[in-house]
């Protein structure tokens, strides 16, 4: 049995650096692998978010030889013996080593107004296949915020205050195509949301563990809706005359 | 109230934020009552959200013939019919008006091409009865509910550790705990806590279920006087997954199987003709996993202990659309294509029957101001769990607690108060570790009563296996006064876990004492020294309570089965 080099982020709000850990190597092992077994034989103070090792939940999020990755889906091998080195989410402020304040998240989710069906229409519905597909791949999302991570917008330019960031262009998407929805979101997405700050660098799409076309299927389509609602001249002339009143978007 | 805790006040306080603790806190946030929602981690992200392949409710989308009644009747047949009829009853008429409450919230299930919601087969249901969304429902399940919670001012607590019911007298007057984030002790009064805190997975190794599942609910449930019962009901999942060793344990779901999947042995032979030539692979869980166990015993096994599952011959266009996690989770991290061969799987520790005994329907414990709802709540399954019966299971009683709480809330004259007694004395517990003496290492002992529970309380049991493993567990916990903790309170794993040790260890003695009566094999529970059913055993469930000098087991009657009722049973066996 070999062993891992893994440098770890020690710190908090205070400060901290990296430290150096010896891990024995078993087969098939992820780097969560390693960071239990420094907890459990090393230094149990080590701090990191975990849930199901599955890489269903989201949890273990970190950055991976600079690389926003899930620690529980991110083996050992291929680093081919070279070390390992794990940091915090960047984008996010430190709580301790690997654990950082994620609570804005939850917050702008609290912002985007929820599903909301006709009144009236209680179903049970019929809603064909074709109808309902393309929105499966914004269902999949595991909430893991490593497209916040990674968003220019969010992480070099301290734009939480400007922009929501492609996990909730990716929500948002899922609500506005629901065929069911009645409530339009164009509106915040060119205000709070701040759609107009995404420059389609796609990166957000290269770190999705869930593989969603975060840019392609969700926040360009998104942009058409909200070009197609503010800055369509017809439409624009139809608003002079019937008011605010306006029809769905695509 | 102290100045050395934060203080909080609702009328229910729900613990736990998976589909129970979520429509539970839904349900009271609707009957008009403030409430508060608190989870061990991240909203979203408790164990529920690996719930793989559906939700069983006889909506008879694809078999017309399909009903409340037959649901009723595979449920009880499943259990051994030790369940609560009552429960089932409820259960099997309200799942439906639950699945499409879901999908009102914004859910969304597969379809058929008529635009219903599409249902497949799963082990031991008549009719294709599982509502789905490939094979990730419960991510579904659990966002939808958590978008509808925080929408219908529901309070949200993340990342707070409840160790400690609080009691006025003998009624229910909160909970305390700690923020895990910098270790900053909470007390929240409350009229009514709702248990909703799954189960206890975790104290086995090989297992499919988080972090969080260590129980804590159910052995606070204990700790302030409530019956647990059914608890040597714990069910292995007979497919986990085998290899490599890090991911030893992980759920392989059973629609795989529900898909056409077939399990063969090391010499190529589908084994399940010769245990259930019936069902075949779709056998009930307890069946199929005892089969696999029986091949490796047989010296049949795959070269990791398990048997081979395939689905590849359903082409790979196919599995990757119905079964996309199955597909991705294999290929990332055993280095498995299941589109063109087979799986290596074996059983692995998935759920618990047992826990919290409550009233039928309201999900009352037997204190006062103490509801439970969801895997940590007893009496649903019996001795064995279908699959997808736990997702309908969190729906369902979820709501009613909630309800039930809410009300109950309301009837509740004045605050109980807290009694910063109770307070401060979990709070040197909760601080132990950190005293000089502490010797002992959390995750030691935790490795050594998983081993404890996996040689002597795994799927083939004893009495002298049973009788063992239960000394190792009370020795554990008289090491488990001494666990030891180093560093701050500030989000520390290590010092957390001795407050995790000690609820496991209460459960795991738990498990045993009731394991050791139950002198028949029933369901999950397979004593190789009482291999058959015993009638008397048939009418009866385990109870177990504190008493004044410890652990006490005694029994309690099955309801009886009305006459209407014991019909659907017949007609349909």
């Amino acid at each position: 049995m070999t062993d891992a080099t893994l440098h770890v982020f020690r710190g908090d709000k205070t400060g901290g650096d990296l430290r150096t850990y010896q891990v024995p190597v078993t087969e098939g092992m992820v780097v969560l692998d390693a960071i239990h077994y420094i907890q459990q034989h090393e230094d149990s103070t080590l701090a990191c978010r975990w849930n199901c090792k599955a890489a269903k939940c989201g949890s273990c999020s970190a950055e991976v030889n600079g690389k926003p990755r899930l620690m529980c889906k991110t083996r050992l091998d291929q680093f081919m013996g070279s070390p390992v080195t794990v940091r915090p989410l960047a984008a996010f402020p430190l709580i301790k080593d690997l654990v950082t304040d994620v609570s804005w998240n939850y917050r702008v989710n609290q912002e985007i107004p929820p599903f909301t069906p006709a009144r009236d229409d209680t179903g049970p519905w019929r809603m064909y296949p074709e109808d309902v597909d393309r929105m499966f791949e914004f269902r999949r999302c595991i909430e893991c915020f490593l497209c916040q991570d990674v968003c220019h917008v969010l992480r070099e330019h301290d734009g939480t205050s400007r922009y929501y960031g492609p996990r909730f262009m990716v929500r948002i998407a899922g609500l506005e195509m629901h065929p069911k929805d009645t409530v339009s979101r164009a509106h915040l997405l060119r205000g709070r949301g701040g759609i107009g700050f995404c420059n389609i660098t796609k990166c957000c799409e290269e770190v999705c563990p869930e593989e969603i076309h975060i840019t392609d299927n969700a926040i360009i389509p998104l942009k058409e809706r909200v070009a197609d609602e503010y800055f369509d001249p017809w439409r624009a002339l139809l608003r002079a005359f019937r008011g605010r009143r306006e029809p769905r978007g695509t | 109230m102290a100045d050395w805790y934060e203080a909080r006040r609702y009328d229910v306080l729900v613990i736990g934020a998976g589909g129970a603790g979520l429509r539970a806190a839904i349900a009271a946030a609707e009957a008009g009552v403030k409430v508060g929602l608190v989870c061990k981690s991240l909203l979203g992200k408790a164990h529920t959200v690996m719930a793989e392949g559906g939700i069983a409710a006889a909506l008879g989308n694809l078999d017309p013939n399909d009903n409340w009644e037959v649901h009723f009747a595979d449920t009880m047949r499943g259990g051994q019919r030790i369940n609560d009829y009552r429960m089932v009853e409820i259960f099997a008429k309200e799942a439906p008006e639950r699945v499409y409450e879901l999908e009102r919230w914004g859910g969304l299930f597969d379809r058929t091409p008529e635009g219903k919601i599409l249902q497949r087969p799963f082990g031991a249901h008549t009719y294709r009865r599982l509502c789905h969304v490939g094979d990730r429902t419960g991510l579904e399940l659990i966002r939808t509910l958590q978008d509808r919670a925080v929408h219908s001012g529901v309070e949200v607590l993340m990342e707070v550790t409840l160790s400690r019911l609080l009691k006025d007298g003998d009624r229910i007057a909160g909970a305390f705990g700690y923020r895990r984030e910098d270790g900053r002790f909470i007390a929240i009064g409350a009229k009514a806590v709702i248990l909703a805190t799954g189960g206890w997975g975790k104290v086995y190794k090989v297992t499919s279920n988080s972090w969080e599942c260590t129980g804590d609910g159910c052995a606070m449930a204990y700790e302030a006087g409530a019956e647990l019962m059914d608890m040597e009901m714990v069910q292995f999942h007979p497919t986990g997954m085998v290899w490599p060793p890090g991911v030893r344990g992980i759920l392989v779901t059973e629609a795989v199987r529900g898909e056409g999947g077939i399990l063969r042995n090391a010499k190529g032979e589908r084994f399940m003709q010769t245990y259930d030539p019936k069902k075949l692979e779709l056998s009930s869980r307890d069946v199929v996993s005892r089969s696999i166990y029986k091949e490796v015993e047989a010296g049949r096994g795959s070269p990791h202990g398990g048997a081979f599952l395939d689905v590849s011959h359903r082409g790979a266009e196919y599995i990757k659309k119905k079964l996309p996690s199955m597909y991705e989770q294999f290929l990332k991290l055993a280095d498995v294509d299941i589109t063109k061969g087979p799986m290596e799987v074996a059983p692995t520790i998935h759920y618990v029957m047992g826990g919290v005994r409550v009233a039928p329907g309201e999900g009352a414990s037997t204190v006062p101001g103490l509801f439970a709802a969801g895997e940590v709540a007893a009496g649903l399954h019996g001795a064995n769990r279908l699959g997808g019966n736990s997702l309908s299971d969190l729906v369902v009683f979820g709501k009613r607690a909630g309800e039930h709480a809410a009300r109950y809330a309301k009837g509740v004259d004045g605050d109980p108060r807290i009694d910063d007694g109770q307070a401060d004395e979990e709070r040197r517990l909760l601080l132990r570790p950190f005293d000089s003496g502490s010797t002992e290492n959390p995750y030691e002992l935790h490795a050594e009563l998983q081993e404890a529970m996996g040689t002597h309380a795994g799927i083939a049991r004893t009495g002298e296996g049973l009788r063992a493993g239960l000394d190792k567990i009370l020795s554990l916990q008289e090491r488990a006064e001494r666990m030891r903790a180093a560093g701050s309170l500030l989000y520390n794993p290590g010092w957390h876990a001795c407050r995790d040790v000690r609820f496991m260890l209460i459960l795991c003695e738990a498990i045993f004492r009731a394991a050791i009566e139950r002198t028949e094999s029933r369901g999950a529970h397979w004593r190789l020294d009482f291999p058959d059913q015993d009638a008397g055993w048939g009418r009866k469930n385990l109870v177990v309570q504190r008493g004044d000098r410890g652990m006490t087991v005694s029994t309690r009657s099955v309801p009886e089965v009305p006459p209407q009722l014991a019909r659907l049973l017949e007609a349909t066996a």
